[in-house]
């Protein structure tokens, strides 16, 4: 289940970059396809529903799945040399996961929240809202890109284990597979490095 | 060579337990790890201490009986060998060896070194076989022909020993890849097929009551393990799952 | 007791369809009623307890180890006979029992054999069903090997690991039975006494590994499927933990002991390094196909090799002695194992050994690397090859062939052997000799019966390679099954035996006091001091070349260190708590007895024959001087000791050997 709901996230991930790197190209393009996604019904009360639920699923099922694996082991080894048979990201999901959920936190606070409360609490109307002029105003500050930079630094280790555990545990490993592992390490360093790149250009560009 | 060995000493299952330290010397290089920890034993005996209790049958790496946790690692720092084939080469003169039990929740130390695998054990009741007769009125072995490739692959799931490594290298204590190693190994042959989905179902069932953690695939066990199970193993254990699942 | 071997009367190949068409059975309903305990669960324990359990009977299995799949036949690497002429080379089931009994140098039982024989195909068909592994060829049928100077390919197997998968293949018949709860499995439990009532087998004495608790179990029969005694040589190939226990002590209750002296010393182990060694490693037999073995002819190159001051790779070919190609000229270095394993101790005892204890010979492959290295060149069209290009490619091939044990090789002794010559010796392997069973597989204690390598049965005064699973799985699938009913179908009236009984209690109480005994010995030596010494005796004077002065000094000698034994034995900890010690110290000393009777049952059977070799009696002229000679106006018996106290007093029984349907021969590999 994990990785079903790392699958969603994974595709989520993709579609959210695809958005943002607009915002670099042409601020035009990218309000209008933010204002599709921010008053389309379909994608605010289906779709948006069901990512919220995604992420907490994962989160939730995530720290139950640490829980029991640490019952599984009552007694820890005096000494344990994990690193000889496994990285480091892989033995430390959990805090990788863990500080993404905090920049999660971050995050929603810097667009999410505002955003809601000015359609739905205010009630304004969305017509021709600037939302490329918000994205770039938010990376003024140098401190929050930091904070950003550092979460995509972690998204990327996370995903680095994430992406191809996703696929083994749904059963897809095998000869031909070998492709779809490139693919992944690939998919894990490219996306959240897109999105440090997009952060970064707003900062210095504006 | 001379060593310090800091070993793992529990009386009993019920015994709290804790590390010791012990000097052997003269050790050589030729030596097996078992044949070193029979110096010491031997050495405790004529001292009047207790000899340090661990499992151990074959010495050739196939029985999977030896099961102690190296300097950090199953079986020790090297590869693809159990214990029993680790040799003292692989330290140098004045070195300090941890040694420990595997660590699960799942396999309780009974003394020292040794502890108790029977959780292994019911999870092949649960399913680990062909349900035949063994009353010789089968048909003949050449009845239904089986490509040389399935026979390699079930052959390669098949090498597992059964000694735990796995469980013992992994962080969450799972128990995937043993399971998935005798789940493939059927999957892979034609005379499994009938019963495949029962069998995942109540192999995976009783993993999970014996209290084994779950696989977040850090590929630990892979590594670890004496007879080079892969990984895919455990891939084909959850499509046979997930499959079997679907199918109701 | 006179010993009727019980062999059913007919033309010997319908004995044993005749057999089971007239034996009692005993039906469904009676068979729950009835208990039968088996003691080990390897090949012959564990088909035995599965197949017994699947016809209706409840049963009771022991293992000292924590899981039947860890019993020693786990590690038989090269493969399993059977009759099954796939190859159409010519095989049948007549072919395999004539094989079977030359290899044995005549010395077994001819009905047994053939009955062997008979259902050697059926366990293949049995494996495949159970989901055995065994290795394909590209059309999807089962691929055969050749093995052990036969003329046929009959060999089955799965990679280097037959005896592995065929034991998984019993033990998930094991596991299925367990879970229907049909089989009790006692892991880590060891038998340490048979108890009788009223003269039948009816229950034993078992010790909880764990706990240390002494258990009463009772049956309507008990099955002892406990392996062979090859540890009596502290060095062998068994496991730590194989021992003889289980079957000396029915052979101190009355089950006779066959052919002690029939022993396998196989010629291609890896050697000693020193005096910590605890066990001995197998290369498989397959090596000597391509590999050419060796000593050096002058000693100056000896102790130069010895001292490191030479390598053996610098000796030219006029200073190398290939004996056995020089003795056998006909098979060279293809002899079977027994003359090999002689042949190698006779170079060693001349002081010609090449590693440091003096005790080794080379097996070389860098002609069959030279060989394969031009074949290959001229396949794939290269003219006028360099050297290092034939080697390459040589080397290439050989590890097609033997890669893994090459491998396994270079991680026990750290050298190369693609570079430098293997070094190898002969170490004790199997027990032909065992209990004494009729052709009912029962011993002389009625309702007692004996399967595996623990009874003496099939293989005679030597075993051919691959038949020893052959042997375990027959016994215990296929022929017990039917055995054992006929005797139970008179016991469907017993009801349940009680374990509240003074044959019990009498049991019990000589097992703690055993124990009790060793835990308060406090004597000065550890149990593997005492081992090691009797292991010495028995090697350098019960080995592979026995002389009467030999075996006399041989019973002395072990019967004073199993004095010093009981005197001196040091046994650490409690007896109600995990103990390995204690379970060695009762282990060592039922082979401090054993020992001296193998070396009473040498000292009688002065003929040469298969694994047994006295030096008095060999080839005195003709082409065949110096070889071993069989005598088979003397000594066509079967030995069946009975117990009577001290091993020395025990009385000889002989079951005469008839050779009804195979000539008698002297066998030749000159």
């Amino acid at each position: 289940m994990m990785a079903l709901s790392a699958f969603f996230l994974m595709f989520f991930l993709l579609q959210h970059f695809a958005i943002n790197i607009l915002s670099v190209f042409s601020p035009n393009v990218f309000n209008e396809v933010s204002y599709f996604m921010g008053t389309n019904p379909l994608i605010q009360y289906v779709m948006q529903p069901v990512l919220l639920f995604g992420i907490v699923y994962h989160f939730v099922m995530g720290f139950i799945l640490e829980l029991k694996n640490r019952k599984a082991q009552t007694v820890k080894y005096a000494k344990n040399n994990g690193a000889a048979n496994s990285t480091w990201v892989s033995r430390n999901m959990i805090y990788t996961g863990l500080f993404i959920l905090l920049f999660m936190v971050f995050h929603f606070n810097d667009f999410w929240v505002p955003e809601i409360v000015d359609k739905f609490i205010e009630g304004n109307s969305q017509v021709g809202k600037d939302y490329h002029h918000h994205v770039v105003t938010m990376f003024e500050n140098p401190v929050r890109i930091g904070v950003y930079v550092l979460a995509f630094v972690f998204l990327a280790l996370h995903l680095l284990h994430g992406f191809n555990s996703a696929f083994q545990s749904v059963g897809a490993n095998n000869k031909y597979t070998k492709g779809l592992k490139g693919f992944g390490k690939a998919y894990a360093l490219l996306i959240p490095l897109g999105f440090i790149f997009i952060a970064l250009f707003h900062h210095f560009n504006h | 060579m001379n060593l310090t060995l800091k070993i793992w000493r529990q009386k009993g299952p019920q015994d709290k337990g804790q590390m010791v330290d012990y000097k052997v010397t003269d050790i050589s290089e030729h030596m097996s790890f078992l044949e070193m920890m029979d110096v010491l034993n031997e050495q405790l005996i004529n001292s009047g201490d207790e000899p340090v209790a661990f499992d151990h049958d074959c010495r050739e790496g196939i029985c999977g009986m030896c099961s102690m946790y190296i300097n950090g690692e199953a079986h020790g720092p090297d590869r693809g060998v159990t214990t029993c084939q680790l040799h003292m080469r692989m330290f140098k003169d004045g070195d300090t060896i941890t040694i420990e039990p595997f660590r699960a929740a799942a396999f309780p130390v009974i003394k020292d070194l040794v502890v108790d695998r029977m959780a292994f054990e019911r999870i092949q009741q649960a399913g680990g076989y062909i349900s035949i007769n063994t009353s010789g009125n089968t048909q003949d072995g050449n009845a239904i022909p089986i490509s040389k490739h399935a026979a390699d692959e079930a052959m390669d799931a098949a090498t597992c020993i059964g000694c735990g490594a796995c469980v013992a290298s992994c962080k969450n204590s799972s128990a995937m890849l043993f399971v998935g190693a005798k789940v493939s190994q059927y999957a892979l042959l034609p005379q499994g097929q009938v019963e495949a989905a029962d069998r995942v179902k109540n192999m995976v069932a009783q993993m999970d009551l014996e209290g084994f953690g779950n696989c977040t695939n850090t590929g630990a066990c892979e590594i670890e393990c004496p007879k080079g199970i892969s990984l895919e193993n455990i891939a084909r254990m959850n499509r046979e799952f997930l499959k079997a699942n679907v199918k109701g | 007791m006179a010993l009727d071997s019980k062999v059913p009367k007919g033309p010997i190949k319908d004995k044993w369809t005749d057999y089971k068409n007239h034996i009692d059975l005993v039906n469904p309903a009676n068979k729950r009623n009835i208990d039968i305990i088996v003691v080990g669960t390897g090949l012959a324990g564990g088909s035995a307890a599965a197949t017994l359990a699947e016809l209706g009977y409840n049963v009771k299995a022991f293992a000292y180890q924590d899981s039947p799949r860890r019993a020693h036949s786990i590690a038989a690497q090269g493969g399993i006979n059977a009759a099954k002429n796939y190859q159409g080379d010519g095989d049948s089931t007549y072919r395999l029992f004539y094989d079977t009994v030359k290899g044995g140098d005549y010395r077994s039982r001819e009905a047994n054999v053939y009955r062997l024989a008979e259902v050697s195909a059926n366990i293949i068909d049995q494996c495949v069903a159970q989901g055995v592994p065994f290795a394909r060829d590209y059309g999807g049928l089962l691929d055969n090997r050749s093995f052990g100077g036969v003329l046929v390919s009959r060999t089955f197997y799965a990679k280097g690991q037959t005896g592995q998968q065929l034991l998984l293949g019993a033990y998930s018949a094991l596991n299925r039975q367990i879970a229907r709860g049909k089989i009790e499995m006692f892991n880590r439990h060891e038998m340490l006494d048979v108890v009788k009532v009223d003269g039948k087998a009816r229950g034993i004495i078992a010790r909880n590994l764990i706990t240390g608790e002494i258990e009463r179990h009772s049956a309507h029969a008990v099955v002892i499927a406990s392996g062979g005694y090859g540890n009596v040589y502290f060095l062998s190939t068994n496991a730590m933990g194989s021992n003889a226990t289980a079957a000396w002590k029915i052979h101190k209750k009355g089950a006779y002991f066959a052919n002690p002296c029939y022993t396998q010393i196989h010629p291609t182990c890896i050697p000693r390094s020193g005096d910590y060694q605890s066990k001995l490693t197998l290369m498989s037999e397959s090596l000597r196909n391509d590999g050419r073995i060796w000593v050096p002819k002058n000693m100056d190159d000896v102790l130069a090799i010895r001292e490191g001051r030479k390598k053996p790779t610098e000796l030219s070919e006029e200073e190398r002695d290939y004996y056995l190609e020089r003795r056998y000229p006909a098979f060279g270095n293809l002899v079977p194992r027994d003359v090999a394993s002689r042949a190698a101790k006779e170079r060693c005892d001349a002081g010609y050994g090449v590693n440091a204890t003096g005790e080794a010979v080379y097996l070389d492959f860098k002609t069959a690397i030279n060989r394969y290295g031009k074949e290959q060149a001229k396949i794939s069209g290269i003219t006028n090859p360099s050297e290092a290009k034939i080697y390459e490619l040589g080397q290439a091939l050989i590890e097609e062939k033997y890669g893994n044990l090459f491998q396994m090789y270079e991680k026990i002794v750290d050298e190369n052997p693609y570079k430098t010559p293997m070094m190898i010796y002969p170490a004790t392997h199997y027990t032909m000799g065992g209990v004494w069973v009729d052709y009912n597989l029962m011993t002389t204690v009625p309702g007692l019966y004996c399967i595996g390598e623990a009874n003496f049965s099939d293989h005679g005064a030597n075993r051919l390679g691959a038949s020893a699973l052959m042997q375990g799985l027959a016994d215990g699938y296929f022929v017990l099954p039917y055995t054992i009913g006929n005797y139970l179908s008179n016991d469907i009236r017993t009801g349940k035996i009680s374990t509240d009984t003074t044959e019990f209690d009498e049991a019990e109480k000589e097992v703690k006091n055993k124990i009790d005994f060793f835990i308060n010995n406090n004597g000065s030596k550890s149990v593997d001091y005492f081992h090691k010494r009797l292991g010495k005796v028995m090697w350098d004077k019960v080995g592979m070349a026995r002389t009467e002065e030999g075996l006399k000094e041989a019973m002395s000698e072990i019967k004073a260190i199993r004095e010093e034994f009981w005197k001196e034995v040091k046994v650490p900890g409690t007896a109600a708590e995990m103990n390995p010690e204690l379970e060695k110290a009762g282990r060592v000393a039922d082979f401090l007895e054993l020992g001296e009777l193998f070396a009473k049952d040498a000292l009688d059977r002065n003929e040469s024959c298969g694994g047994h070799f006295r030096e008095e009696s060999v080839e005195l002229d003709g082409e065949q001087k110096g070889e071993a000679k069989r005598n088979d106006k003397d000594y066509a018996y079967v030995s069946a000791w009975e117990y009577k106290g001290e091993p020395a007093d025990a009385v000889l029984h002989k079951e005469e050997l008839e050779f009804k349907d195979i000539e008698l021969k002297q066998r030749s590999y000159k």
